[in-house]
């Protein structure tokens, strides 16, 4: 049960892509007239191991090199297609995904599937070659968009004609949920890769972001993260409303923790949040009034900072 | 290679099969997600008996190697979906972390100190 949602991407995309991305339109065919001499000067010139076979444009059977070696075996090269052919072909529809085929070529142990539209007219014709060489071109598609995206971001401030400019991103956390809890950091930690921020910078911030989304999660019923990013800094902001923390300077203390049994035999509550968040800011402030809020803020230099010093052997 | 290593151990890969051809660059051992927070290292192996899916999200961020489960503590499905998502692998045992641990530095992972 559990494996049924280990899915990768190229799994995925077997789900996403349709027939008729993966396969060959443009389809070379015989009739049941040709001679299977003919046949095989076709697969030569074409560089291909099987047609299928039309008369009036009616798909009527499938040949391959399987067909003719049969026949080169018993001297029945002068035969026709139509003698040789395979007349109960399974065939595809264009528009359903691939993993039909998938399923087919395991099923039957064909080579190839002639791929025909609603109307049972021929439109294609798909290999098991093919399929890969879909898949590969369509993850190539996505990682080319990946790099385009981080292209046209790393190069925002550039393209930005301000005396003063700044990025701001608002991360809702829901209070509670340890299912979602660290999605708001691993969110923002893409955003900043994908701005093109160093990585040291972004291991640090996603340090901070990590932390303090968790405080919000354990302690209280909801909240915000906030990443101010300018060319110089990124701020990080936490925000939530309550309970509070009486005693800042006891919280800080290492190991001290308010955190209940049940969410510590989960790993958190060890006491180190605050002190993580102290150890990757360049500047900390934490405020607090008990019953209203509590306001975290960490400030990383991009340049200057711990990043650049004690950091630089991580 | 984290692949050698989870074939040696004979460990289980439970997710992300297609993300063990990295680098191991050492390895760190915790249950508590502040302290690995705070010193696993990029591309380190880290082993805990911790199972749910916050796990991802320290492994994400840090961009660990990979998590090993030790004791066979059964995976959250939630635990399951987001590696895969994230790219995450984790391998199973049935050792405790003291047991893997020891044969992980037969293999050469050192911890991170």
């Amino acid at each position: 049960m559990k494996r049924a949602k280990e899915v990768t991407r190229v799994q995925e995309l077997v789900y996403e892509l349709k027939v008729e991305q993966a396969m060959t339109g443009d389809v070379v065919a015989v009739t049941p007239q040709t001679l299977m001499v003919e046949f095989r000067e076709i697969l030569r010139v074409n560089r291909i191991s099987g047609t299928p076979v039309l008369e009036n444009g009616e798909l009527v059977g499938i040949v391959s090199i399987e067909d003719l070696i049969k026949a080169l075996a018993s001297s029945e090269l002068e035969a026709t297609v139509g003698e040789k052919m395979t007349t109960e072909v399974k065939t595809l529809y264009a528009d359903e995904p691939l993993i039909q085929a998938v399923g087919k070529f395991a099923r039957y142990g064909f080579g190839r599937f002639p791929a025909v539209d609603r109307q049972g007219k021929l439109v294609g014709i798909l290999t098991q070659g093919d399929i890969v060489k879909g898949l590969l071109k369509r993850l190539e598609i996505d990682y080319h968009e990946e790099e385009i995206h981080r292209y046209r971001a790393s190069h925002i401030f550039e393209d930005i004609v301000a005396d003063e400019a700044a990025l701001l991103f608002r991360y809702n956390v829901i209070g509670q949920d340890f299912t979602r809890a660290g999605e708001a950091s691993s969110k923002l930690k893409r955003t900043l890769s994908r701005l093109g921020i160093n990585p040291r910078i972004i291991r640090q911030v996603a340090i901070i972001s990590y932390e303090a989304e968790m405080n919000i999660v354990i302690f209280t019923d909801g909240g915000e993260l906030v990443a101010e990013v300018r060319p110089e800094r990124i701020k990080i902001e936490a925000i939530d409303g309550g309970p509070g923390i009486p005693d800042i300077e006891k919280a800080m203390h290492p190991g001290f923790s308010t955190a209940p049994e049940w969410v510590r035999e989960m790993g958190f509550g060890a006491g180190m949040g605050l002190l993580n968040i102290q150890a990757c800011s360049d500047e900390m402030k934490l405020e607090s009034t008990v019953g209203v809020e509590t306001h975290l803020e960490a400030i990383v230099y991009v340049e200057g900072g711990k990043g650049d010093a004690e950091r630089d052997s991580q | 290679m984290l692949k050698e290593i989870a074939n040696e151990l004979t460990l289980t890969v439970r997710t992300a099969p297609d993300k063990l051809d990295v680098e191991v660059t050492g390895g760190y051992a915790s249950d508590l997600l502040s302290r690995v927070m705070a010193k696993a290292k990029k591309g380190n192996l880290w082993v805990t008996i911790q199972a749910h899916p916050n796990i991802v999200a320290v492994a994400s961020l840090l961009e660990l190697a990979g998590i090993i489960v030790a004791e066979d503590v059964e995976l959250d499905p939630v635990t399951i979906e987001k590696a895969n998502e994230e790219g995450i692998p984790i391998l199973t045992t049935e050792y405790c972390t003291f047991a893997i641990v020891s044969k992980l530095a037969q293999l050469g992972v050192a911890g991170v100190d």
